[in-house]
């Protein structure tokens, strides 16, 4: 190494002259290319919650800069957003984070008269949002569905995935995939003793990550986003994921299918929301119309393939779409399910505890 | 006249520092300052040790042995395949060193997000090593989401890193030194315990350090090739500050830590006899 | 002999182990099926995908940008500090060289952490948080490859010069320069090469929208099979290819011209 960088240095001048006309050119192109400064919106989402096209296509059509920032799980976007490193103008999230969000005081009130697309969604899932917002001032749902499991019909007998219990059969050692998300991956244990999702009983809680480490041994990995691509290349037999999440994987391999068990699970609703950080309310809510519009939404469905409050969307799909129970949950099955609710400082410290007790070694 | 620009050449030349030593003190004795100042108080303000003590808790301790575990066989690993090869370079002419060592330096050009990917491929269940163990008829290994993937990965990352200090402490060796003791009569092994290893030391704990701390403390390696099941004393830090919103806890940790490498510098400074300027490669 | 030929298998076989991961990555870029193992035929689907990708070719120019101006900034930086270190009395010296090798020895995760809160404080985060987090980390390999040919030139010829008439500017270029160039040179690839690779300081000094290929990859990965990535690796690994190459062929000229006057 010492040697050919020391007879480099016959090339010094010409390599350097070089490298300095690349960085400039970069810098310049960076430079036309970036933005006037004031003229952006940024943005916070999960991951694979937008199609970048459609991002794409806002900026030619509006001629504002997005700025587009993603996170993993629920508590990550509330970390994130806490920070206060980078002041977000619209943001999406789950719907127990907003509900701690709007108690905290960290939102501003959506003008829906800015936003006229918002006629397309269905008043059904505006009142859903009343569990978490309780006057619709200040959320736009976006998507909603249940957790369940996905499971490869080759691999497993549908008969027995109706219980969480399927999770904990040792005949699946090594072909199970959890979620990467605390309140999620709890929810399934507290399911299977038969408490509610949001209990504060510690003692409870002790017992849920006591069965959830009985189960580790079994878990091939915990993840969130890859789960999908896993179970439709048959990296597992079984996995606890979000429905539309198994909607997509289920496009991508014939061979498998969702169900959510009969202990009951998990609903949830994301939406968007502006938090009071918002530099840019007009870009904001230019945004949130761009996004309720039934082409975009269209195309976000099937990007994200979640079901969607977006009425005029949900017409335009084909019957068997429309009936498809992984993408759209039936009643019968959102009955069974409950929302989140943000917790005490008490608890969730002790969540924190929990995970990080379930995930080391 | 000629005073006055001696005394500028006196002290001229050392206040060119100048804008480094204001750079210094701004973005690395500040941030650190900041680091102590989380770490002692809690999230209402007031002075705490119970971060510091926190690292005494039971998942933190499993969390930092296992670090420490993982490190400890990534650097053992990395030192075996090192040595070895950096003494079969030296014996290669000169002109086929120079292509060999670039041979061996080129993969660390490439990014190293993308090798673990790679590996990743490599070492799933349903991955490539499987499938021509498949094909060969023997048992599948199940290697990936377990300890033993990221020391793979930490060894496949930080390799380069232990092989070329160890290289250039044994071209720095002058031939005419071990000419010598093979005409005094020394045997092959003697040389090699008497002469080049003491002469290689100093690149070997370069080396060590250079692959030891980095192995510590990594939590990318463990997310990837770990499936959320291998949680090191980085992942618990990363997490206390980008998922539990817990600073104060994180800065803890980080703080404990550095005492690592501060320890790991103490070690450094009695071994790097050589000079103040060693560079690393 | 048969230490010859052990000598060479073992070579081959840490041959193999660096390079099957990359034989892997450049063969899946061509596969038209996202499986890892079946082979769906020959296609340059995900490269065009890969050039079309506003998010790759982003992060890709970012990365750039922000590799070479810290590198050049750290250049700048090290090699006047190394100057300055170099005449400095002994305890300020160590003072100084103590202190630069604190980010050196320092884990990447504190380094990244500790800007991380200073920069939550003063202003947000963003571009130009990331460029001083990564001048920052680059300045102390520069002057580490600087003041070793500093300590190795003379301060005679120097001063003879200065006596001589030659102003200290001019004495500087045509004395010093030369015999530090090879030094500030090589401080200059080595800090290219650690901004280009680094993840753990990036990944939290970053601002909104502000992604480098590290940080990108990282974000992808976690989302699922992207062989987007893979043709990303090829033509990467083809990059440093061909540099290294260019670098090496030249100086393999000079190491044979220099065997051969011997």
């Amino acid at each position: 190494m010492k040697t050919n960088l020391r007879s480099a240095v016959h090339l010094s001048r010409k390599w350097t002259s070089i490298l300095l006309i690349i960085s400039f050119s970069a810098f310049l192109l960076y430079g036309c290319g970036s933005e006037d400064a004031s003229n952006t919106v940024v943005i916070l989402n999960y991951g694979k919650y937008f199609d970048p096209e459609m991002l794409d296509q806002f900026e030619e059509e509006t001629g504002i800069t997005v700025k587009y920032e993603e996170y993993e799980s629920p508590e990550e976007m509330y970390a994130k957003y806490k920070a206060g490193s980078i002041r977000y103008d619209v943001a999406c999230t789950s719907d127990y984070i907003i509900q701690k969000l709007i108690q905290e005081g960290e939102t501003l009130e959506i003008d829906f008269d800015n936003i006229p697309e918002y006629s397309n969604i269905d008043q059904k899932y505006i009142d859903y949002c009343k569990n978490f917002d309780t006057d619709n001032r200040y959320t736009l749902p976006y998507f909603f569905g249940t957790v369940g499991i996905l499971y490869n019909t080759t691999m497993v007998d549908p008969a027995e995935t109706d219980t969480w219990n399927v999770l904990w059969d040792e005949k699946y050692s090594g072909q199970i995939i959890m979620e990467n998300s605390v309140r999620d991956t709890y929810m399934v244990a507290q399911k299977l003793l038969g408490a509610s999702c949001n209990t504060t009983d510690l003692d409870l809680l002790d017992r849920s990550l006591d069965l959830l480490l009985e189960q580790k041994p079994l878990v091939q990995a915990y993840l969130t986003d890859e789960t999908a691509d896993h179970m439709a290349i048959g990296n597992a037999a079984l996995a606890e994921v979000y429905s539309g999440e198994a909607a997509y994987a289920e496009s991508m391999n014939e061979n498998l299918a969702f169900s959510v068990p009969k202990e009951g699970s998990n609903m949830w609703v994301d939406a968007w929301f502006i938090p009071k950080t918002c530099r840019n309310k007009k870009n904001a809510e230019l945004f949130l119309n761009y996004l309720c519009r039934p082409d975009v939404a269209m195309v976000n469905f099937d990007y994200v393939y979640y079901a969607t409050p977006n009425k005029a969307v949900f017409d335009q799909l084909d019957e068997e779409l429309q009936q498809d129970e992984t993408i759209f949950p039936s009643d019968e099955t959102l009955n069974n399910c409950e929302f989140f609710k943000p917790l005490d400082e008490i608890t969730t410290n002790y969540y924190t505890e929990l995970w990080e007790a379930l995930k080391s070694y | 006249m000629k005073g006055w620009w001696r005394l500028m050449r006196k002290y001229g030349k050392q206040l060119l520092s100048g804008p480094y030593l204001v750079w210094m003190i701004g973005f690395i004795l500040l941030p650190l300052l900041l680091v102590v100042y989380y770490a002692f108080t809690n999230s209402a303000g007031s002075f705490t040790t119970a971060n510091i003590i926190s690292i005494f808790h039971k998942v933190h301790m499993k969390a930092l042995w296992l670090s420490i575990k993982i490190a400890l066989q990534c650097t053992v690993i990395c030192l075996l395949l090192s040595y070895p090869l950096a003494m079969i370079l030296n014996k290669l002419s000169l002109s086929r060193q120079n292509f060999i060592v670039f041979l061996f330096v080129l993969p660390m050009w490439m990014n190293s997000m993308l090798r673990i990917l790679a590996w990743q491929l490599l070492l799933s269940n349903n991955g490539i090593i499987n499938a021509i163990l498949d094909f060969l008829h023997l048992p599948n290994i199940s290697i990936l989401n377990t300890p033993t993937a990221v020391v793979f990965g930490m060894v496949y990352d930080f390799l380069p890193y232990m092989i070329l200090p160890i290289y250039n402490s044994m071209a720095r060796i002058r031939k005419d030194i071990v000419e010598a003791a093979q005409d005094l009569g020394a045997k092959n092994h003697t040389i090699f315990i008497k002469i080049i290893l003491p002469l290689t030391l100093p690149g070997v704990m370069s080396g060590i350090i250079m692959v030891f701390v980095p192995a510590l403390t990594s939590f990318v390696i463990s997310n990837l090739l770990g499936g959320g099941k291998v949680l090191l004393i980085g992942n618990i830090i990363e997490a206390d500050f980008m998922q539990f919103f817990n600073w104060n806890l994180g800065a803890g940790l980080s703080l404990v830590l550095m005492v690592f490498v501060i320890a790991s510098m103490a070690v450094m400074n009695n071994y790097s006899g050589e000079t103040e300027g060693t560079a690393v490669w | 002999m048969v230490k010859k030929s052990l000598d060479k298998v073992y070579l081959t076989l840490i041959f193999i182990f660096l390079y099957l991961p990359i034989l892997v990555l450049i063969v899946l870029s061509f596969n038209n099926s996202k499986s890892r193992v079946i082979w769906g035929g020959f296609t340059f689907n995900w490269y065009r995908e890969l050039f079309s990708s506003s998010m790759i070719m982003d992060a890709f120019w970012t990365t750039i940008l922000l590799t070479m101006t810290a590198s050049l900034a750290a250049t700048l930086l090290g090699t006047l500090a190394a100057i300055g270190i170099h005449s400095m009395k002994k305890n300020a010296r160590a003072i100084m060289l103590g202190a630069t090798n604190i980010p050196l020895l320092n884990a990447d995760i504190v380094t990244g952490i500790s800007m991380m809160l200073l920069f939550v404080r003063f202003t947000g985060l963003g571009f130009h948080t990331v460029l001083i987090a990564h001048i920052t980390f680059n300045i102390p390999y520069v002057i580490l490859n600087v003041l070793p040919k500093l300590n190795q030139t003379s301060r005679y010829t120097y001063e003879a010069a200065l006596d001589l008439g030659a102003k200290p500017l001019y004495a500087f270029f045509k004395i010093v320069w030369p015999e530090i160039s090879s030094g500030v040179l090589s401080g200059f690839l080595m800090s290219v090469t650690m901004s280009l690779d680094d993840f753990s300081i990036t990944y939290f000094t970053k601002g909104a929208g502000v992604n480098t290929l590290s940080t990108m990859i990282y974000t992808e990965m976690r989302k699922g099979i992207m062989p987007q990535m893979y043709a990303l690796s090829t033509i990467l690994f083809l990059m440093a290819f061909a540099l290294l190459l260019l670098m090496n062929v030249k100086s393999n000229r000079d190491t044979k011209l220099a065997e051969r006057s011997c």
